[in-house]
């Protein structure tokens, strides 16, 4: 900003529709009308981002239809080109189709699970006294604070095999018992339990957001719905819902894109070694590039994974400039 | 639960019938399950090793000990990651606010071709999953020999704090009336003086809530770290996530492993909770 300090005070702050610039390297001497300082203070930002995102993202789909092994990190070999033999690879596996549904299905069950109970929550706080109120959001924000590697070992010790509470307090019940009952044994329950961390982990954005949503609701609105003969569930969905769309379509786009690259939480929960059964996108791609060394095939994984996504992002991005366009 | 504080609005909200009465249980069950985690942490960390495997626990506290803690401390260097863990945390906050401040100013203050281009490239990016980006950026920092040094772990994590930080400090700075700044020029301020003395004392608290944002992600982040730094400049996070001893995992000392990453953290995300909360919808006239 001290690129400004020689115009005179009065000078108004801006022009509009300054003269096209052509690249973000702004070394442009335009004190005149100061159409350059706008770049010029985005140049460090737009480098850095350039730099560790821009490149990457172009060497990532590189790299992808390119052979690239141990010897070709270590320099003694040039990465070779293979064309599109990487994917042919991975699309022709089914064990990487199974690695597909299992992520699909395993974060379509984590937003869901998500949405609804951070709804749901968020409804209820609405509905309990102030001090029930500040006890929720204190261990809503607490568990949202807690690091997700924290969180991670927290519940490899709640679901213990052995001494797992969660074991013993289910066996507690009359006629069931649990004792001794190993989650992790096989890939849907252990995924269930790793869903259940995820969600944990994730609803006290989804409810923080959507309590704040729903004091934006017009409370004259409900009034004038329930005077019309709506129910409890009429309001909600004729009313709340559709006031509450662009926060819940946010947030959906959101959870979809983090849910579909929960990494972590899996890898950690399986110390380091995820099963076969317990592959996502995520660890998928991980494993081919750096246990298995085939850094080609693994970034193929991963850029399926991104245009998988890619869709999601465009309705983010979308609700986004909405919301940008309204500011 | 943990004496966390709160001292949030406690209206009686009187007038209303006893059906408060049946939300209100519902609502102390959800405290109580969404709670739990957090309890179970403190509370296997606190007591003795010996009641921790216990096959059929007790669900109250037995006994207050600090061995797990001792035990944690010894069974690998803790202060170790834990240093560096701050270093890059911190370095990662003090570049990427003064970076990102710089760029917000730019796309909220000023109208100039080509910044619908820079804020869609600018959410883009921060909807790029990280997880599939591990691959590139190792060999990146790999071909710029800044594999296992914490300045390649920074530069990697600005990157990823940079977009929100940017876009948070935007919504901060619109807050801020244009006519303030103005008014301040008119009273014979240059541009970069009136931002100095009037929008850079209304943001400061944004600024502040943004940071500390910045610092919990760096702090959190774990993959990242785990690629990026050999075993022996292992930050936190990996530090606990490879808790193991001879003897298998020990969950107590874990637990105690665990309390000391995660307090500070939440205690930081509870204070700055309310605050960004405040800052975004606090207007900005207001004294």
């Amino acid at each position: 900003m001290s690129a400004d300090t020689t115009t005179p005070a009065k000078v108004p702050p801006q022009r509009q529709a300054p003269p096209p610039r052509v690249s973000g390297a702004p070394r442009r001497r335009r004190t005149a009308n100061g159409a350059g300082i706008p770049w010029l203070l985005l140049a460090p930002c737009l480098l850095v981002l350039a730099l560790v995102m821009g490149y990457p993202l172009v060497r990532l789909v590189t790299l992808s239809f390119q052979s690239f092994g141990q010897s070709q990190l270590w320099g003694f070999k040039p990465a070779e080109w293979v064309g599109f033999d990487n994917f042919s690879g991975i699309l022709g596996d089914g064990e990487f189709w199974g690695v597909v549904v299992r992520t699909i299905v395993f974060a379509a069950g984590s937003v869901i699970f998500t949405m609804v109970a951070g709804m749901a929550l968020a409804l209820l706080q609405q509905k309990v006294s102030g001090w029930v109120k500040t006890l929720i959001n204190v261990v809503l924000v607490a568990s949202w604070g807690m690091p997700v590697i924290v969180a991670t070992t927290v519940f490899k010790w709640l679901f213990d095999t052995d001494y797992g509470v969660f074991n013993a307090l289910l066996s507690r019940l009359p006629g069931v018992d649990m004792v001794g009952h190993n989650w992790f044994a096989s890939g849907p329950q252990g995924l269930l339990v790793i869903m259940l961390l995820v969600v944990w982990g994730a609803v006290p954005f989804v409810v923080i957001t959507l309590s704040a949503g729903l004091t934006q609701v017009p409370q004259e609105l409900e009034e004038a719905a329930r005077l019309d003969g709506a129910g409890a569930w009429g309001v909600f969905r004729y009313v709340t819902l559709p006031i509450l769309k662009p926060i819940i379509v946010m947030l959906t786009t959101l959870s979809v894109i983090w849910d579909m690259g929960v990494f972590p939480q899996v890898f950690v929960m399986r110390g380091g070694h995820p099963e076969a059964d317990f592959q996502l996108l995520s660890t998928y791609s991980y494993d081919r590039a750096f246990v298995v060394n085939d850094y080609g095939q693994g970034s193929a994984i991963a850029l399926v994974t991104v245009v998988l996504l890619l869709g999601v992002v465009a309705v983010y991005m979308r609700q986004m400039l909405q919301i940008g366009e309204v500011e | 639960m943990s004496a966390l504080t709160t001292d949030a609005p406690r209206k009686p909200t009187g007038g209303r019938r006893k059906s408060k009465v049946g939300w209100n249980l519902l609502g102390l069950l959800v405290f109580v399950v969404v709670g739990f985690p957090l309890y179970w942490m403190l509370d296997t960390a606190f007591k003795p090793a010996k009641d921790a495997i216990d096959p059929d626990p007790s669900l109250l506290p037995t006994g207050i000990t600090l061995d797990n803690f001792r035990r944690a401390l010894d069974i690998a260097d803790f202060w170790g990651p834990v240093g560096r863990s701050l270093i890059v945390s911190l370095s990662v906050v003090v570049i990427g606010v003064i970076v990102g401040l710089l760029a917000a100013l730019a796309i909220s203050r000023f109208a100039f071709r080509g910044r619908k281009i820079v804020i869609v490239g600018i959410l883009a990016v921060q909807m790029v999953p990280l997880v599939s980006m591990i691959i590139p950026v190792f060999l990146l920092l790999n071909d710029l020999d800044q594999y296992d040094k914490l300045s390649g772990l920074v530069i990697t994590y600005l990157t990823f704090i940079l977009p929100f930080t940017v876009w948070t400090l935007r919504g901060f700075i619109v807050n801020i009336p244009k006519e303030l700044e103005e008014a301040a020029m008119v009273d014979g301020c240059s541009r970069t003086g009136a931002f100095i003395r009037v929008v850079f004392p209304l943001l400061a608290p944004g600024m502040v809530a943004t940071s500390v944002y910045g610092f919990i992600q760096a702090w959190n982040e774990y993959l990242y770290a785990l690629m990026l730094l050999s075993q022996e400049h292992q930050t936190a996070t990996v530090w606990l996530g490879n808790f193991t001893t001879k003897h298998g995992t020990e969950y107590a000392p874990m637990m105690a492993g665990a309390t000391m990453m995660a307090v500070p953290i939440v205690v930081l995300f509870l204070i700055v909770q309310r605050k960004m909360a405040a800052g975004l919808t606090a207007g900005a006239v207001k004294g």
